[in-house]
């Protein structure tokens, strides 16, 4: 019982980074029907934002700001960092490519996931960097904590949880009460209706792109709070990213929470109990067969297809 | 009884021909004088007259050049060329974004591997193993796309990509399955035989060079498969496939099977890819899992963008432009000028033979000089880098080459490189022209102390920089066939 409750705690840290990276697939998919296979790089932008602005603050060991105030910064950077990435890449990599046929923005954002995953290593080399380890009232985030059961959960796994959850919530809340979110939803369902009535698709796509790209710059940060990371770790979480994303129906933005943490536990549940060299086999086969069976995933909605 | 003009001789289009394709012939630009002769000439020559006349460059090469490193390169640009003809048909022809394509040229080499190898003791003879890989290489295509075949889009780039991520899993932990090592597991499958044709063992070094048979062997692959799908695309079903990339809808109208000739399409492809493995593992003699990453998967879709997706000769050429250019880039000694040179002919190809051009040019050099003399009247060390002689010590007076680069420079010059290219996209002709300068000397300053430092990062900048830009200047690539758009 206790690894099963360890390995659900696990499962729900991992999750929720997924989830974070999930949702900006889900964003863009939505708005412009494109699969931006470089948010997964973009996230791996955040977690060096995140070092960036560590190293400059004086590191983990021995903050020149209070630990609380230092991951606040940590993140907003990541976010305000990715949020500009985000944009240009939208404006520079796929607006010329909005009417091309399908087939051009995808090869293009092939382009710039390859082109930032080399640029980070041309500038940082290929070694993996490590944020080291948090210090709160003398005691380090990964080891201080509460005890269920027999079970430790470290505060670095709270925090990661809920500041995911918080940004979650904000999204869900921004997407369903706020103007600029009944635009969003609008534009993702028919983007040339919503154009008619009186929406700037321009402004909306950007504008999700922003928060796309702000979602994973945040879990690029907390990602790189228990993992290191390195110039080439987009590609396979930006692969487990779009995992989600279908899992959950891409698309639907709770589709996109659920399916990220359904892909946390499976993967903790596979590593706890069976092993860790098959995981990604396994993962990337259940994908597959999602796909064919039921491409719209859990939440998401059959797509009525216009002819 | 006399009848208007007109009615006789219609002044109009004749009913039942195309005007525009009946003028195609006059509206052609035709150059006066010897060259435009030849220039007719060289059009109206057949197809296989350029393959020969190709096959037979390639052929003497090694008459011109006894270096074994030319011929191993020669081999390797022979090998891409025929490994992007086979992605030319799933993705130019099918149009079908196939991520995957890589899996099953990893298919073709292990399977040659482990049918030659000391890896189970079975040593086929090699006639009978490149077939049978082929074989195997399509019908390993039939599987994948059976399930793949609704899927269209997105849905199939990603579907087929998870697919060479599953490959890459197996072959990398496939030295534990169920106890049995089948693959090597990350340390690959060594000793694997060289080609074993007329009763001889080819044996990959002769006489301590890159044998030159191999390279025959690789032309040879290349011609089989380029006069077989030069066929294939004048036929029945190349037809087919062309009217499936440009409008599956419409193609299922008129009765094509579409299921099936996205099948065809995907089996023809893999079975391409197979063949061209067999010939790398044999000459590799050895392989191994991390060779068939997604970045090859980038290199092969460059080559096919670059040359223009669709047409066989562009995609040829596509191959031998971009390998030759990676390993321009892999020994940075050669790169270095290269990139002048091209950086020039940009310019004049982008400006034409201008004032305009020279003035450009002149500011660019002066721009330098007083840079570097403010860099030096500042901190001498700052332009006292390491500098070989000729060419290299010419540039030395002129590029800022800092004996040791500060770890914050790097990033800081390559970033304000990226973010000025970018913006110069965004400004009038006028400001356009003047930042160009300024920019233009940053991006030396780069190459020179950043790009040149990490040849391997930068060959896949580069490649990624190509796919961006030619999906949006020039999504036909060089040869490519123009599309008809539907508006």
């Amino acid at each position: 019982m206790d690894t099963f409750t360890q390995l659900t705690l696990n499962g729900l840290t991992e999750g929720s980074t997924y989830a974070l990276i999930a949702l900006g697939y889900t964003l863009v998919y939505g708005v412009l029907k494109l699969l931006n296979f470089a948010h997964g790089d973009v996230f791996m932008v955040g977690s060096f934002i995140g070092y960036g602005i560590l190293k400059v603050l004086g590191g983990a060991g021995d903050p020149q700001v209070p630990v609380w105030l230092l991951l606040t910064l940590m993140v907003l950077g990541g976010m305000v960092g990715c949020a500009v990435l985000g944009v240009a890449i939208e404006r520079f990599a796929y607006r010329p490519l909005r009417d091309a046929p399908r087939i051009a923005p995808l090869i293009s954002a092939l382009g710039v996931s390859f082109f930032l995953a080399n640029s980070f290593q041309l500038m940082f080399g290929a070694q993996q960097y490590n944020y080291g380890i948090f210090f709160l009232d003398g005691g380090s985030l990964y080891t201080e904590g509460f005890n269920i059961g027999n079970v430790h959960i470290p505060l670095i796994a709270i925090i990661t949880i809920l500041s995911a959850f918080a940004l979650m919530v904000a999204l869900w809340l921004l997407v369903t009460r706020t103007r600029t979110g009944k635009a969003m939803r609008a534009t993702s369902f028919d983007r040339e209706a919503a154009a008619m009535m009186g929406i700037d698709i321009d402004r909306v796509i950007v504008f999700t792109f922003i928060i796309g790209s702000a979602l994973a710059g945040a879990g690029g940060v907390m990602f790189a709070l228990r993992v290191p990371t390195a110039a080439s770790i987009g590609f396979v979480i930006g692969l487990k990213g779009f995992t989600a994303a279908v899992i959950g129906g891409i698309g639907s933005i709770p589709g996109a929470m659920a399916g990220g943490l359904i892909l946390g536990f499976a993967e903790a549940y596979i590593a706890g109990y069976w092993t860790t060299r098959w995981s990604d086999l396994v993962i990337f086969s259940v994908l597959i067969l999602f796909m064919l069976f039921r491409p719209s995933g859990l939440l998401g909605q059959a797509g009525i297809k216009k002819v | 009884m006399s009848q208007p003009e007109d009615l006789q001789e219609p002044s109009g289009p004749a009913i039942g021909q195309d005007e525009w394709v009946a003028r195609h012939g006059e509206r052609r630009s035709r150059r006066s004088g010897w060259i435009g002769d030849i220039e007719e000439r060289a059009r109206r020559a057949p197809w296989w007259a350029w393959l020969v006349l190709f096959v037979a460059a390639f052929a003497l090469l090694p008459l011109v050049s006894h270096d074994g490193y030319v011929r191993r390169v020669a081999f390797e640009t022979a090998l891409y060329m025929t490994l992007a003809l086979g992605l030319n048909i799933v993705v130019g022809w099918g149009g079908l974004l196939d991520l995957g394509y890589v899996a099953f040229y990893a298919i073709g080499a292990y399977g040659y591997a482990m049918l030659s190898s000391p890896q189970f003791g079975i040593h086929l003879p090699t006639v009978v193993t490149v077939p049978l890989m082929v074989v195997v290489g399509a019908i390993a295509g039939f599987l994948v796309g059976l399930p793949s075949r609704r899927l269209i889009g997105d849905y199939l780039a990603i579907v087929t990509l998870f697919f060479l991520q599953i490959t890459q899993t197996v072959l990398v932990n496939g030295d534990q399955i169920a106890g049995h090592d089948l693959t090597g597991g990350a340390n690959g499958i060594i000793n694997v035989d060289p080609f074993h044709l007329f009763g001889h063992d080819i044996a990959v070094q002769h006489e301590g060079v890159f044998a030159v048979a191999y390279l025959y062997i690789a032309i040879a692959f290349f011609a089989v498969v380029y006069v077989a799908l030069h066929f294939l695309n004048d036929s029945r079903t190349g037809r087919a496939w062309r009217s499936l990339r440009e409008d599956a809808l419409a193609a299922e109208a008129m009765g094509m099977p579409v299921n099936l000739l996205k099948l065809m399409a995907f089996s023809f492809g893999a079975a391409t890819a197979a063949f061209t493995g067999t010939l790398f593992a044999a000459v590799q003699t050895s392989v191994f899992p991390l060779t068939f990453s997604f970045a090859l998967v980038i290199t092969v879709y460059t080559m096919v963008i670059l040359g223009g997706q669709g047409s066989l000769a562009g995609v040829a050429v596509g191959a031998i432009v971009v390998n030759v250019m990676l390993e321009f880039l892999r020994d940075p000694g050669d790169a270095r000028i290269l990139i002048y040179v091209v950086g020039v002919l940009a310019l004049a190809f982008a400006f034409g033979r201008t004032r305009k051009l020279a003035v450009l040019l002149a500011a660019v050099v002066i721009f330098g000089f007083v840079a570097h003399a403010v860099a030096e009247a500042i901190n001498p060390d700052w332009v006292a880098g390491p500098a070989a002689n000729g060419f290299d010590q010419a540039l030395s007076n002129w590029v800022i080459i800092p004996t040791e680069l500060a770890n914050w420079v790097g990033p800081v010059s390559y970033i304000g490189l990226v973010c000025l290219a970018l913006a110069l996209t965004l400004m009038s002709p006028r400001w356009r022209y003047v930042v160009l300068v300024p920019t233009i000397y940053l991006g030396t300053f780069v190459w020179e102390n950043v790009l040149l430092a990490q040849p391997d990062a930068t060959r896949y900048i580069v490649l990624g920089v190509m796919l961006i830009g030619l999906m949006i200047l020039r999504p036909n690539g060089l040869l490519g066939e123009r599309r008809v758009e539907i508006v």
